[in-house]
């Protein structure tokens, strides 16, 4: 069972508040990842789950049980550290071997866990040796097996991949969701990266200045992001966003006009809007293709970014920056003008607040 | 890369009796932890240090104070009597200022005379032959490490060594006058002689301690950016005008602690001395320290109260020398900042 | 060798020998001479007889006189290479000497005494150690009683330090807590308070606590080194803080984190601790001068003091225990002074 509960969790650093009335429902077996900028309180919600640092306030409950007062060794989780925090004078097998040893386990039951974790992690060759002596990928992968030999009832990892290079990193990522198939226990992610993120999650918190900002799906985010913060975080490169102004309502449909007088025409199915209401419209690059006709927005090329399977197009529309993301390669080069359509595109309506307008 | 050595198999073995004796210890602070908090912990790891610390520092510190305002020959503080500051009053009892000798405690002036003029001497030619011997030991030299060992090595020695060492040097039979000899120059007695008595202590500690102002310095010359000296080469730049203008200034903030430390050091001067000479002959080697022992412990008519008075003096001194120090230390840490 | 001559050889740039290169030349070998050559003297010394000590001028090596018993003597006699009348020389045995005279026997024919001018012989010497200098002390005298203590002091000591001093850091450098500035503070500014401004006050502690003479009453005061925790607390620091987070969350209780985590990473620093504090507890005098004055507990320093303090000096025992004393920091030298010269230049401390 790895059921976790948060309610209201309050953290502070003495007078710095860094987790405001954190709540957050956990579910057995669930994959979640925590995203979001760098000084948000993400290691620090972490820390608090597991017991490493003390709430100022709310509730912690894991399996139904409160758990404030519980110290760290007794939550029974087991957390991976973005610097792995293997234990330098100690062999791979004293590594994993030491938090059984703890718990007073039996000499075999210890020998067995280790010799199995460390098959299912392919680190058998490597038991003898110092941390020391062991790549960046092969600590990796003793520090999940530390983890994974005790059994927790879900596993806490902050930022665990960031200290590998690219290639690793996909390829860990993978081994890591696969993992998570098999032992089937509650894993809370920590990362930077949104790709990770994406791929490895159930669900994803956003969190911004100690505060969740939305829980949702992958997809979720990326479809219905719930404000402006949360539309530009996820998703890369970061979504457009113009200024607009509600020129037309009608039934289904709303008409925005944006500076330089285009118009763009959105569905909408709401009562929350009202002409001449100031909003900001969201628009994802990858959603804007090239167009030769002269009824779409017409930019002024700044840059140009050739991938080879896409182009990247930094574009200024009006005094505002337009990034594009079109597949293939194209002829075009800074200096051009050209015109980009949006038409099709899935718009996100932001209102002042920066709150997505609800029916949009 | 699997097989254990025998040391290592050694080790363990040795190591195993401590392993068990910690895991003992580790059962009642377990009990302790879960009603402490792992806050409490750095209570517990603290407690014993702290503990020792503040009966034997901080307690003596406090204490001392007291006794420099009591009198009588008892140790123990419930059987001396307040006599306020009577014992300061008589060390600065005099009829003429100028003269130690006129004074109530004439001893007490003579060590304080005597320390003057053996800190001054010392740490000056100390700080001269320590930095001469950096500078030397700073070029390009090979087996650099073994001749900085060659002036380090008395560093070692322990005081009580340092004095029998020279006091076998300086007797009549001894090396020193079997050199001389060589040149014709009679044996002589040095240490019946108040003078040469008093120069012996200053060569004596100056040979024991000059290492490590030597290896403290050395470390400061290392430190000076190689470039600098290559720019002032390439300018074409004198010698000596480059030692002036380059080496000593930026090795200054390295001298001035390591003549703080020197003075801090050389007040408190007493081991080798007192076995080398044990004072004498006569007062002409007495300096502070033994001044404070004899005058508290050693000689029949003791006066711990006179001792105390005459330590805290000391103490004074030190602290200011000491906070010299530090300013020092925080005067070249905000440069170093900038 | 190839050193010795690549430091011969070396010069200042060009060809010719600069001033300089002689200067350091100079400096650095008289340096050799005065740095060693006492300690070097003192110990050649240490094994010469009473008669050798005596001698002036004296003789580097220790020689000693050669003796030889001879039929109708009861008491060995003196050998003398003595020169004959004939102008050919002969060891002779010494009978007695009347004035400018000596009466000697040949050994091998005992029955003929010779007469020979004093001016005409010389004593038959040979190089010889006279180790008794160094068993008579330890057999017939404390001396062995004074090492034991000696090293019981200095190995005590300085295990108590390692143990009190690295978790004073641990709790220092790893733990938030309220009046840990504070501690750190007066850690900070005794950290220059000498014995001899303590030792009145500290004295009548160690006697009301029942530790005047007793060894405990010398380690005690010694063990809660600023200079130590000092140290260690900086080497603590740079162990990572997440480190100790996993221990935690592996069950480790803190005295467990201590012990099996901070200590072993701590290995260096302890080393050169450890190192510092042999040398100082086994130098410390004036304060085991004040807490012992039976003589069967005087360490090494104090019962060497005083047996050179006495009006007979017999500077052949003292010699040879000063010797004894010197070894263990000579070994120190040998072997660890890399150690210790890269602490100090580090830390400024000694
Ligand atoms: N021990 C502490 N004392 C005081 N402030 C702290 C402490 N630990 C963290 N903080 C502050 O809390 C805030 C959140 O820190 P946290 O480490 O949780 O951020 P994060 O989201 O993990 O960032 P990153 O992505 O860079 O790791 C930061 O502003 C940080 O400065
Ligand atoms: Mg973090």
């Amino acid at each position: 069972m790895g059921e976790i509960t948060l309610t209201k969790i309050k953290k502070s650093f003495g007078a710095v508040d860094v987790l405001k009335d954190i709540d957050l429902d956990i579910k057995d077996g669930e994959f979640i990842v925590f995203v979001g900028p760098s000084g948000c309180g993400k290691s620090t919600l972490l820390r608090t789950i597991a017991g490493l640092e003390k709430v100022t306030g709310g509730e912690i409950e894991i399996d139904g049980k409160r758990v404030n007062e519980v110290s760290a060794a007794d939550r029974g989780l087991a957390m991976v550290f973005q610097s792995y925090a293997l234990y330098p004078h100690m062999s791979v097998r004293q590594n994993l071997a030491f938090g059984l040893e703890n718990s007073s386990m039996p000499k075999a039951e210890v020998a067995e866990r280790i010799t199995e974790a460390a098959r299912m992690l392919e680190i058998e060759a490597y038991l003898e040796r110092r941390p020391g002596q062991l790549s960046g990928g092969q600590r990796q992968r003793v520090a999940i097996g530390r983890a994974i030999v005790r059994r927790p009832t879900a596993f806490l990892l902050d930022e665990p991949l960031s200290n590998l290079d690219a290639e690793l990193r996909v390829s860990t990522r993978a081994e890591l969701a696969a993992l998570h198939a098999r032992l089937g226990s509650t894993m809370i992610y920590v990362t930077h990266d949104q790709v990770e993120a994406m791929t490895l999650a159930h669900r994803i918190v956003v969190m911004r200045a100690g505060k969740i900002e939305q829980v949702g799906t992958p997809l979720d985010l990326y479809n219905t992001p719930a404000n402006r913060f949360v539309a530009g975080f996820i998703g890369a490169p970061h979504m457009n966003f113009l200024a607009g102004e509600v020129a037309d309502l009608e039934t289904g449909t709303a008409t925005l006009a944006t500076a330089g007088g285009h118009r763009l025409l959105v569905p909408f199915s709401g009562h929350s809007l009202s002409v001449g209401e100031k909003l900001t419209i969201g628009i994802r690059p990858q959603h804007i293709t090239l167009a030769n006709d002269p009824g779409s927005l017409k930019v002024k090329v700044r840059l140009v970014e050739a991938l080879g399977s896409e182009t990247v197009i930094h574009a200024d529309l009006n005094g505002e920056k337009l990034l594009a993301v079109v597949p293939g390669q194209k002829l075009i080069s800074p200096g051009d003008e050209t015109y980009l359509s949006v038409a099709g595109a899935p718009l996100h309506l932001f209102d002042r607040n920066g709150l997505r307008v609800k029916g949009s | 890369m699997s097989t254990t050595s025998l040391t290592d198999r050694l080790g363990s073995l040795l190591m195993a009796p401590v392993h068990l004796l910690m895991r003992i210890i580790d059962i009642p602070l377990r009990a302790v932890q879960k009603t402490a908090g792992i806050g409490g912990m750095a209570a517990v790891f603290l407690a014993p240090n702290m503990l020792i610390f503040g009966i034997f520092v901080l307690l003596p510190l406090v204490i001392n104070f007291v006794y420099s305002m009591t009198g009588g020959t008892a140790f123990f503080l419930s059987e001396r009597n307040f006599i306020g500051a009577e014992q300061y009053q008589r060390l600065f009892t005099c009829t003429n200022y100028l003269d130690p000798m006129s004074c109530q405690e004439d001893a007490f002036w003579t060590a304080v005379g005597n320390t003057f003029w053996f800190v001054i001497l010392q740490v000056a030619l100390m700080i001269g032959l320590s930095l001469i011997t950096a500078l030397i030991l700073n070029r390009d030299l090979a087996a650099r490490s073994f001749w900085r060992a060659v002036f380090f090595f008395p560093v070692l020695l322990s005081p009580v060594v340092v004095g029998l060492i020279w006091k076998w040097i300086l007797q009549r039979q001894g090396l020193l006058n079997f050199g001389l000899y060589q040149f014709g120059i009679e044996p002589y007695t040095w240490l019946t002689d108040r003078n040469w008595t008093f120069i012996a202590t200053i060569g004596v500690s100056i040979w024991a301690h000059m290492g490590l102002y030597t290896l403290i310095l050395l470390a400061g010359l290392q430190a000076i950016p190689k470039d600098l000296y290559e720019a002032a080469e390439m300018d074409g730049t004198k010698p000596a005008r480059v030692f002036r203008r380059i080496t000593l200034p930026l090795l200054a903030p390295n001298l001035l602690v390591v003549v703080v430390l020197a003075l801090i050091k050389a007040v408190q001067i007493f081991d080798e001395v007192y076995v080398l000479t044990g004072g004498g002959p006569g007062t002409s080697t007495l300096y502070l320290t033994q001044y404070i022992y004899e005058t508290g412990f050693a000689s029949t008519l003791r006066n711990p109260g006179l001792a105390a008075a005459a330590s805290i003096l000391m103490g004074l001194v030190l602290v200011v020398l000491t906070l010299i120090q530090l300013g020092i230390g925080q005067r070249g840490e905000k440069k170093g900042k900038r | 060798m190839g050193v010795a001559s690549r430091f011969i050889l070396r010069r200042r740039g060009g060809k010719s020998w600069h001033w300089t290169d002689i200067v350091t030349w100079v400096w650095l070998v008289g340096g050799l001479i005065i740095m060693f050559g006492p300690a070097v003297w003192l110990a050649f010394s240490s094994f010469k007889t009473p008669a050798a000590l005596a001698e002036f001028p004296p003789s580097i090596l220790p020689y000693v006189t050669s003796q030889a018993t001879v039929q109708g003597y009861d008491k060995p006699l003196q050998l003398f290479e003595a020169k004959m009348p004939d102008g050919s020389t002969k060891v002779l045995a010494e009978v007695r000497r009347i004035g400018l005279v000596a009466q000697m026997v040949d050994p091998t024919t005992p029955g003929e005494i010779v007469r020979v001018n004093i001016g005409d012989r010389t004593p038959v010497r040979s190089v010889s150690f006279a180790t008794e200098n160094y068993t008579t002390p330890f057999t017939q005298f404390d001396f062995l009683r004074y090492l034991w203590n000696s090293v019981f002091v200095t190995v005590t000591a300085t295990l108590i330090t390692l143990i009190v001093n690295s978790m004073a850091a641990f709790a220092l450098s790893k733990y938030e807590f309220r009046g840990r500035s504070l501690a750190m503070l007066i850690i900070l500014a005794t950290l220059m308070v000498p014995l001899s401004v303590i030792m009145v006050p500290l004295y009548s502690i160690i006697s009301s606590l029942g530790l005047f003479n007793n060894l405990w009453g010398v380690i005690l005061p010694t063990v809660a080194t600023p200079t130590g925790v000092f140290i260690l607390r900086q080497y603590m620091l740079t162990i990572p803080d997440e480190l100790i987070d996993a221990a935690r969350m592996d069950k480790a209780s803190e005295w467990q984190i201590y012990w099996r985590i901070v200590l072993p990473l701590t290995a260096p620093a302890l080393a050169v601790l450890a190192i510092f504090s042999v040398v100082w507890r086994w130098n410390d005098f004036l304060w085991p001068l004040i807490v012992l004055s039976r003589r069967e507990l005087y360490t090494l320093q104090v019962g060497l003091s005083i047996y050179s303090g006495e009006l007979n000096v017999q500077w052949h025992f003292i010699l040879a225990m000063t010797v004894v004393t010197m070894i263990p920091v000579v070994l120190v030298f040998i072997f660890l002074q890399r150690f210790i010269t890269t602490g100090i230049a580090g830390t400024g401390l000694k």
